[in-house]
């Protein structure tokens, strides 16, 4: 009885500790994503008034900064050509990586852990390390300064990281539904179509829910690749094109973070469980 | 293993055999595999391995943007070397990853302990705690600037407040080391969920009975996490450690968005220096060759990482 009135006891005070200390880390994370939303729906006049409480609105909401964003700025194109890489870039990348983390997952011919190495390699590049001279592969194909540029380079970390991801799903399907269906006189092809592809359909989610985050997200090809404010990503346009000279619209600058956040915010929350569990296949089955 | 062309074939359909013996071809084992993996091969010959080929290239010659260089041996390192804003990226980078990294693997080790015991809420919370991570950096990036805003930073507004500093307070972004220190905390913020959602894993996996063990030798929780999480999180750890080094020693987006390398060059990391000089500089060659000092890290990660980890 008194052990075990104790342990309730501890039990209970180690879960107020838990939770307590839970709080900064929760508030840590949301706090600027807050803090982004109340500026952007603030008069400007509140905004840069050193007496105002900067964590409320007390003069009132007010929606001129998306306006201006909307209306005043190329942002929807931005959001289109973001929307138009991103798909393009995952799809092209979901194939190539499907077709690759098959056959290395589960083919054997001469040289297949050296291809699979090859791969981990690449995974592990930063993109910073090569941004200098695909910035002129890309002035010599002819695609520079275009959203081309973006679809044909992204894939160089995209199909990397989805073919790893990939493996690590084809290797949990048991091989004897595969031999059987080879045995029943379907192709390979039709195997892999037919069998494999729709028992890896959560990792087949994962990759492309990676994918379309990782582009949408891209910043450093995004603004090296790219000049013209017709052809920007979301991210590059409200990064650069939003400031002028000295003056800065935080206003609108944090209604264009809000609203080209929305994409992933929406992917994200419709499918957290599947960014935790490729968060977590991607980086500990390596 | 190819029944069908063959009873196609066998049936009496002679035109069909050119047909069947590719199909034939095409089934077994080798070319099949070898087949799957082109197009991935293709692209990583062509613009991951090219381009690097390049970039050793480029930074061997004279290279601007517009006009092709000619070789000129080592004379771009030699400039680097000699270069006092070069020496000064140096110790950024070094600075600025090691102080993250160990952020990162602290608070992240005891974000996911928090994590694993919290039984309620727990999908709320660990969606909550994730978003960093997820959210395109140079857009939260944006906001961070915003809070360390010279004039308007609701840092020190709530600092001043709070008595802890004298009005007005720190100018974050534009005084060495208190630049630095803004470029790491934001790295921390983008870079903890990744840490507490990978150990969060790790934590799950480790045996239950192990602790159950611990606790009749009498085990007090700091020896529990001592002697029994810590050694079955090494392997998880390690992982993400090299994972988070490599990534925050090539960062960009979070210093081309927050300080753009200032003030006076104090948070310049390669990557920035290498966009500055090659790119906003035309200077290829020398862009290229500052780069490449992300190489050696790179190799060491792989090295690491093929040599110790995969083994197991």
């Amino acid at each position: 009885m008194q052990v075990g009135a104790r342990t309730r006891g501890a039990r209970i005070r180690s879960a107020i500790f838990g939770y307590a200390n839970i709080v900064p880390f929760v508030f840590f994370a949301l706090f600027p994503f807050y803090y982004m939303v109340i500026t952007s729906l603030k008069n400007d006049t509140e905004l840069y008034n050193l007496k105002a409480v900067p964590f409320l609105i007390q003069t009132g909401v007010i929606t001129d900064h998306y306006h201006y964003l909307f209306f005043k700025t190329d942002f929807w194109t931005w959001m289109k050509n973001s929307l138009i890489i991103s798909v393009t870039a995952t799809a092209i990348s979901l194939v190539i990586a499907i077709l690759a983390g098959y056959s290395l997952a589960r083919l054997r011919f001469a040289g297949v852990n050296s291809f699979g190495t090859a791969v981990f390699i690449t995974y592990l590049v930063p993109p910073t390390l090569l941004f200098l001279p695909l910035s002129q592969v890309v002035v010599w194909l002819g695609i520079s300064d275009t959203i081309w540029a973006l679809i044909v380079t992204y894939p160089t970390f995209l199909v990397p990281f989805s073919t790893w991801l990939l493996m690590g799903y084809f290797r949990t399907i048991p091989r004897e539904v595969e031999e059987c269906a080879l045995v029943d006189g379907a192709s390979r092809m039709q195997t892999l179509r037919k069998i494999v592809l729709p028992m890896a359909v959560p990792g087949i989610v994962c990759v492309t829910l990676f994918g379309f985050t990782l582009t949408w997200n891209e910043f450093t090809y995004a603004l090296t690749f790219v000049s013209q404010t017709a052809n920007k990503t979301a991210v590059v346009g409200v990064t650069a094109d939003l400031i002028r000279g000295d003056i800065y619209y935080w206003g609108s600058l944090m209604a264009g973070a809000v609203v080209a956040s929305v994409p992933i915010v929406v992917v994200y929350v419709l499918f957290l469980d599947y960014y935790v569990s490729g968060l977590t296949a991607g980086a500990v089955k390596g | 293993m190819a029944v069908g062309p063959r009873a196609i074939e066998a049936a009496g359909f002679p035109g069909l055999g050119r047909f069947a013996r590719v199909r034939e071809w095409w089934e077994q084992e080798h070319v099949f595999g070898y087949g799957l993996i082109l197009p991935a091969l293709l692209l990583i010959v062509c613009l991951v391995a090219y381009p690097f080929s390049m970039a050793i290239y480029f930074s061997l010659s004279d290279y601007w943007v517009g006009s092709p260089g000619t070789f000129i041996g080592l004379q771009n390192f030699r400039d680097i070397l000699g270069n006092e804003i070069f020496h000064q990226t140096v110790y950024n980078s070094f600075v600025f990853t090691s102080i993250a990294v160990v952020f990162k693997t602290v608070l992240g080790l005891w974000l996911a302990m928090l994590l694993f015991r919290t039984l309620r809420f727990k999908r709320l919370i660990r969606g909550a705690v994730l978003l960093p991570w997820v959210i395109p950096t140079a857009l939260s990036t944006l906001a961070w600037w915003w809070m360390f805003d010279s004039l308007y930073s609701v840092v020190n507004w709530t600092a001043i407040r709070l008595g802890i500093v004298a009005p007005p307070g720190p100018n974050w972004l534009g005084v060495t080391g208190y630049a630095m220190s803004a470029v790491i905390a934001v790295n921390v913020w983008r870079g903890l969920p990744f840490f507490a959602v990978i150990v969060l894993a790790g934590l799950v996996s480790i045996p239950r009975e192990y602790y159950e063990a611990a606790e009749v030798d009498g085990a007090s929780s700091w020896g529990r996490f001592r002697h029994v999480t810590l050694p079955l999180l090494k392997p998880v750890l390690a992982v993400v450690i090299l994972f988070s080094t490599i990534f925050t020693f090539a960062d960009f987006n979070i210093v081309q968005v927050l300080t753009r390398g200032g003030p006076v060059n104090t948070t310049h990391l390669f990557a920035t220096l290498a966009y500055q000089q090659g790119l906003v500089g035309g200077n290829l060659g020398q862009g290229a060759a500052i780069s490449l000092f992300l190489f050696p890290m790179l190799a060491a990660v792989v090295f690491i990482q093929l040599r110790y980890i995969r083994k197991d």
